[in-house]
């Protein structure tokens, strides 16, 4: 691994050396605020001279213009920036001092400054300091499409602003992506599963002039589209089925998610899904399927420990809600505020109480004791299940009429009447000041006359006209989800300390495209899967490779590792066990015996259930995102694989590569089984060897293997079989893993060596890969 | 290039700017390896293990790696430690408010109408050179007093299992950071190319349980790679280590070395380095397979080293098992192992609960520190045995003539660390005499958190990592290293 990080020291001078001779050839090129100034006041200055008024020092603040243009000293005769004159700026001069007393940042703050970023504050300074808001609080525009060289290549308006600035940093873009790629590419992303076989070869015979349309057209139809678009956003959501402190109980919240299912695949527009989330139970008349929605702001955790103090935890429960609400739809990390004002953001504790109150007014309590559902609930009946919650899967809960099921929900309690206090330092038994419901003022004028002061009002808050981040934060993250990293790399924090657009005109135009077309999801992503810039090959050329190595300027197509929600479900459906019922109560696949003993009391701790019981039959092959999830002790593989615990909101997943991951795909016998079921469909369907290997590359694939890999594959195929002939013992013994019966009419061999040829080509590289 | 465009990459760029200068020797050839062998992205750097450049150890450290004892569920100091006579002598009475000045409680006693103060049963000596009391329960842990340090005076700010555990453990009290053990993995790397870098293993005893989760040993922000690995015993110690019966280590091998030929073949069609990394990942997985196994074997350990264990050393699963697994990874180059050996929640029949646990680690707690001396790797290894929070001095529940109980305490706890950096034979802080209020040199478990990594040669407040646009540290905002107990 040394020579890894060290051959990466490599690439990084290159680039650094790269960046600087093109900065110094262009000596007078325009800095900009934003995109150059900012960020380095921002990371560097602001934590002492920024928003938070607690901790600034000497009374100064750069994040304002007034601020950075006041007068200093004694007689009040030292410009801190002297707008043109960088050479008689304080700023300036403090930055370049190699006195400890003097130089800025101060020696023991660890922030100091490279030789480029002191130059860029000089040449902006010199070049007037031209201040501009902060880019992500102003609202987005569409400009005219950008100029290009290569006008041939678009194919729609998105094409024009990628390939302008492939041709802004000298890159030029990749070929097509071939038919067969193009479609599990556009599978996996659409439904997470591979295509199937009809769909593909209707792909193929087509003679529309896109063929592909008709393809997306199709996949979007299914009901998996559903399930996919569920899979991230109950991490956003922090989706459980327990509680998540302490003994972490079950609770209710799956017809919850069965509804996220169903709205993603009635293709419900985004405000209305938003809207519904946050406060369904404040609409007109609210139905049913309009309070269930509302159960996203009861998917915090809830705590079950004796001895805690109530009113501690309550006020951790509303904070979760503020700071989920701030991130999943502001992208703004409020949470900072909470405790003291932002340091980097223009965000007062205030103006965070602010928020919070508009999630004070629920009759809950802090600490529950053995409460699948702690107030406030609904009921779910069987009548719910043949009318307005006909989407909800409880058909094996509720048989009789008498047979309910108790979902928590949103209902606010004007009887509660809670008075909502900024809490000093966040403490819940420090109250301050106190404040009512009004949203971040910085970011969009809320009007309390026409909005009112609840849920409601702050959710068409995000929908008013001109806001600056809804539209912005929803087409990153469905960027994001297509090409592994938002145009905003840190779909997360569209703050003062987040990343900058890579492509700022693209991002404004596609949020304004997505207002203008009603907040349609599918008809966004479609949008961007037809464009050129999304069809392209994810071959990578070295130089384009070495010069951008995160693919940021876009010239060539995605190509990341998938999910594990996705990489499972591949195994399952390339073997045919895949079981495609759709929500219910959440499953229990195979997990080694004893992990959740190991951890929890025993007994009586998970209603006499502390051992995890694997499912029988096909509950061990539904799709993963219905795998049981306790928050305390997630399922293994998948933090093996990166997924996010779920016990706060997450919209951005990690992507590593690790040994245990290989451990996993080698020897979960989820994995062996499927290999071996998949094993028994060649031997089935086909007898040539060389067939019977087209069958399953195509099951595992997607595509016929190349006769070099038909050649490998092959002899280790025959390699095994030779081994198993001789040790039919060890063959029955894999011939073994897992439920599913072995039929007896298949010579064991035989048998064991496809199915670890199948377990070989699970374990591709190409397998685990989104390409 | 606008350099904070993306945070990983200006947390690669922080990385690599200050290894380069030290790796200058090397520079040329690695810049020319680094051309021609991988052009790495910025992900897969982050997940290297390589982090082994040691880019945040910028002190000279006193220990390469750490074994954590942890006591889950809050050992009493009261009778093992802290020596009150004056609990004895007013056994009974009410805990004077001039002592408890308001302090929240947790609502187990928060209700109780009285707070009858009560002492040890259990004889407490002194012992070594710096006279440090330990009560009859702790023998053996009494009998290498010349080696360690004991702090009396550890406070924290959780009342409650959950909270409290995680603030000591990944410092904060809600979930969501990353283990210190992570932190040390992604900070200092690994020594060691076929084990993980942090380990962490199970116990418990016969005690009122509190449940652990496992976010306790997870990385939160920092890469997956950095998360702790959870040992086991039988046959599986790691998660699917071991192949499926029927398939030998020699099928894995050639499966491994085809799936090798395979990727290699994507290699050249797509350029991506990306399949490298995963080629070289299964190779580790692989020698993982063989490894792991050949360290936890304790087939090869002579008898006088299990018999200083004691009898339950190979019983797979207990407390002293697990101790010599624990010498035995870090003699191996394991960075970071951690025991959790669970059952001390007295809230009553504390007596009992103290022997019964004691019985289980007073004896492997104390030959851990005997084997890693006689070893030679004493001196680089640091150690460290305590819980959560303390125990009340006043009874909760029934007071009887035998049998009592104590509450959460978080005003004062002992804890005792050992080894490369600390004091041998010293004792560190005081509490007042009711053992209720600490009155000497007090260690919040942040300054504790920055010892141990000042120990580990890095700064706390430099190592840290940027998620959502904010720096974290272990020790969030506050921590001042303890250097009285340095040696």
């Amino acid at each position: 691994m040394r020579i890894r990080m060290v051959c990466f020291v490599g690439c990084a001078i290159l680039l650094a050396i790269a960046c600087r001779s093109s900065q110094e050839e262009k000596n007078d090129a325009p800095i900009d605020y934003s995109f150059d100034v900012k960020p380095i006041l921002s990371d560097r200055c602001y934590k002492c001279h920024g928003p938070d008024e607690a901790q600034r020092k000497s009374n100064l603040r750069l994040d304002t213009e007034a601020g950075a243009l006041a007068l200093v000293g004694e007689k009040l005769d030292h410009h801190i920036i002297l707008k043109g004159l960088a050479d008689s700026s304080e700023l300036i001069m403090r930055i370049y001092s190699s006195d400890p007393d003097l130089m800025m940042p101060p020696p023991d703050s660890k922030l100091a400054l490279t030789d480029q970023e002191k130059k860029i504050l000089k040449q902006w300074i010199d070049q007037g300091a031209q201040w501009k808001p902060h880019w992500a609080f102003v609202k987005p525009v569409k400009v005219p499409l950008p100029k290009v060289k290569k006008s041939s290549w678009p194919k729609n308006e998105i094409d024009y602003f990628t390939l302008a600035k492939m041709e802004e940093k000298g890159f030029s873009p990749s070929g097509e992506a071939e038919t067969h790629i193009l479609a599990r590419r556009m599978a996996f992303d659409v439904t997470g599963l591979p295509p199937s076989v009809s769909l593909v070869d209707a792909l193929n015979q087509s003679k529309a002039e896109d063929p592909f349309a008709a393809y997306l057209d199709a996949l979007f139809r299914l009901p998996a589209y559903g399930e996919n678009q569920a899979s991230f956003w109950l991490d956003l959501a922090r989706y459980g089925d327990t509680h998540g402190y302490q003994d972490d109980l079950p609770r209710v919240m799956w017809p919850w998610r069965d509804w996220v299912i169903h709205a993603f695949n009635k293709n419900m527009p985004y405000d209305q899904f938003v809207t519904w989330q946050l406060a369904g139970d404040l609409l007109t008349n609210a139905n049913k399927e309009q309070l269930l929605a509302s159960a996203f702001n009861r998917n915090h955790k809830i705590t079950q420990e004796g001895g805690v103090i109530d009113e501690e935890y309550r006020v951790e429960y509303v904070a979760d809600r503020t700071n989920t609400f701030s991130k999943a739809f502001l992208g703004l990390t409020m949470e900072c505020a909470r405790c003291h004002d932002h340091k980097y953001d223009p965000i007062s504790t205030e103006a965070y109480y602010s928020t919070f109150a508009f999630f004070n007014s629920v009759p809950e309590t802090g600490f529950v004791q053995n409460q699948t559902t702690p107030k406030p609930w609904m009921p779910i009946s069987k009548q719910d299940l043949s009318g307005v919650l006909n989407f909800v899967n409880a058909r094996t809960i509720i048989k009789k009429d008498m047979d309910t099921i108790e979902q928590m929900v949103m209902k606010d309690d004007a009887e509660v009447n809670r008075k909502s206090f900024i809490l000093k330092r966040g403490s819940y038994n420090s109250p301050g000041p106190r404040v009512t419901p009004l949203a971040l003022q910085v970011v969009a004028p809320y009007d309390t006359l026409t909005l009112g002061n609840n849920r409601l009002g702050l959710a068409k808050w995000l929908f008013i006209n001109d806001h600056p981040l809804t539209a912005r934060v929803l087409v990153n993250r469905i960027w994001q989800q297509l090409f592994g990293r938002g145009i905003v790399s840190t779909s997360d924090d569209f703050g003062s300390q987040g990343a900058l657009p890579v492509n700022p005109q693209l991002l404004d135009w596609l949020a304004v495209d997505m207002v203008q077309h009603q907040w349609d999801i599918q008809y966004m992503m479609k949008k961007i899967m037809s464009s050129a810039t999304y069809r392209q090959s994810s071959n990578a050329s070295a130089s384009s490779e070495e010069l951008d190595p995160e693919n940021k300027y876009l010239s060539r197509g995605p190509r990341y590792r998938m999910n594990y929600e996705m990489i499972r479900d591949n195994v399952l459906a390339a073997s045919g066990l895949l079981n495609r019922e759709i929500g219910g109560p959440s499953v229990k696949p195979y997990q080694p015996p004893g992990i959740w003993e190991e951890l929890t009391v025993g007994g009586d701790s998970f209603r006499g259930e502390a051992g995890y019981k694997v499912d029988k039959g096909e509950k061990q092959y539904r799709r993963s995102l219905y795998t049981y999830w306790r928050r305390t002790i997630p399922p293994p593989t998948m933090m093996t694989f990166d997924n996010p615990q779920r016990e706060f909101c997450e919209v951005r997943r990690a992507r590593t590569s690790t040994p245990l991951q290989a451990l996993v795909m080698m020897n979960d016998p989820q994995v062996l089984e499927a290999s071996r079921v998949l094993a028994y469909q060649a031997m089935n369907d086909r007898t040539e060897p060389k067939t019977r290997l087209k069958l399953v590359f195509n099951a595992v694939l997607s595509r016929d293997p190349t006769s070099g890999e038909s050649a490998e594959v092959l002899h280790y195929y025959f390699s095994e079989k030779k081994k198993y002939t001789d040790n039919k013992t060890a063959a029955l013994k894999l011939l073994s893993i897992g439920q599913y019966p072995h039929p007896q009419n298949l010579d064991p061999a035989e048998a064991a060596a496809w199915m670890m040829t199948c377990s070989l080509l699970f374990n591709l590289d190409e397998s685990l890969t989104k390409y | 290039m606008h350099k904070l465009e993306s945070e990983e990459f200006n947390y690669l760029m922080n990385q690599n700017r200050r290894t380069f200068l030290s790796k200058m020797s090397v520079g040329i050839g690695s810049l020319a390896l680094g051309s021609l062998m991988c052009r790495s992205r910025p992900e897969s750097a982050l997940l290297s293990q390589g982090q082994g450049l040691q880019a945040f150890q910028q002190i000279a450290p006193k220990a390469k790696r750490i074994i954590y004892l942890f006591q889950s569920g809050a050992p009493s100091q009261l009778e093992l430690f802290d020596y009150k006579p004056l609990l004895s002598k007013m056994r009974g009475q009410d805990l004077p408010e001039s002592i408890r000045q308001g302090q929240r409680l947790t609502t187990m006693t928060s209700g109780q109408k009285k707070f009858p103060l009560v002492g040890s049963p259990f004889e407490f000596k002194q012992h070594g050179e710096s006279g440090a009391y330990f009560s009859d329960l702790l023998p053996h842990i009494a009998s290498i007093s010349n080696e360690i340090t004991v702090i009396k005076s550890m406070h924290t700010e959780a009342i409650n299992h959950d909270p409290a555990v995680t603030f000591l453990q990944c410092g904060h009290q809600q979930p969501g950071r990353p283990a210190i053990g992570s932190w040390l993995s992604y900070g200092l790397g690994s020594e060691n190319e076929n084990l993980p870098a942090y380990c962490v293993f199970l116990s418990r005893g016969k005690g009122n349980i509190q449940p652990l989760a496992s976010r306790l040993w997870g990385s939160a922000f920092l890469p997956s790679i950095h998360q702790g690995v959870q040992l086991r015993s039988g046959k599986d110690p790691v998660l699917y280590l071991e192949n499926p019966e029927g398939y030998d280590g020699i099928s894995r091998r050639n499966m491994l070395d085809k799936l090798s030929t395979l990727n290699h073949m994507q290699i050249k069609e797509m350029g991506d380095p990306e399949i490298a990394t995963r080629i070289s990942q299964y190779e580790m997985a692989y020698r993982m397979q063989t490894s792991v196994p050949e360290v936890l074997n304790l087939a090869n350990e002579p008898t006088h080293i299990l018999n200083l264990y004691g009898q339950d050393v190979l019983k797979p699963g207990t407390y002293a098992a697990n101790c010599l697994m624990a010498r035995r990874l870090s003699e191996s180059g394991v960075r970071f192992v951690q025991l959790y050996h669970m059952g001390w929640d007295a809230h009553d029949n504390l007596p009992n609960t103290e022997r019964n646990l004691t019985k289980d680690v007073d004896q492997p707690s104390a030959a851990l520190i005997k084997d890693l001396k006689q070893r030679g790797l004493l001196d680089e290894t640091l150690v460290i045995w305590g819980g959560e929070f303390g125990r009340t001095n006043y009874c909760q529940g029934d007071l009887t003539k035998d049998n009592y109980g104590r509450d959460h305490h978080p005003r004062c706890f002992t804890i005792w660390m050992a080894g490369g950096g600390i004091k041998k034979g010293y004792v560190y802080g005081e509490t007042d005499e009711f053992g209720y209020n600490i009155v000497e040199n007090p260690v919040h478990v942040h300054d504790f958190q920055a010892t141990l990594l000042h120990i580990m040669g890095i700064d706390h407040e430099k190592m840290t990592f940027k998620y959502q646009g904010r720096r974290f540290r272990l020790t969030d905002v506050s921590g001042k290293v303890v250097e009285d107990i340095l040696a």
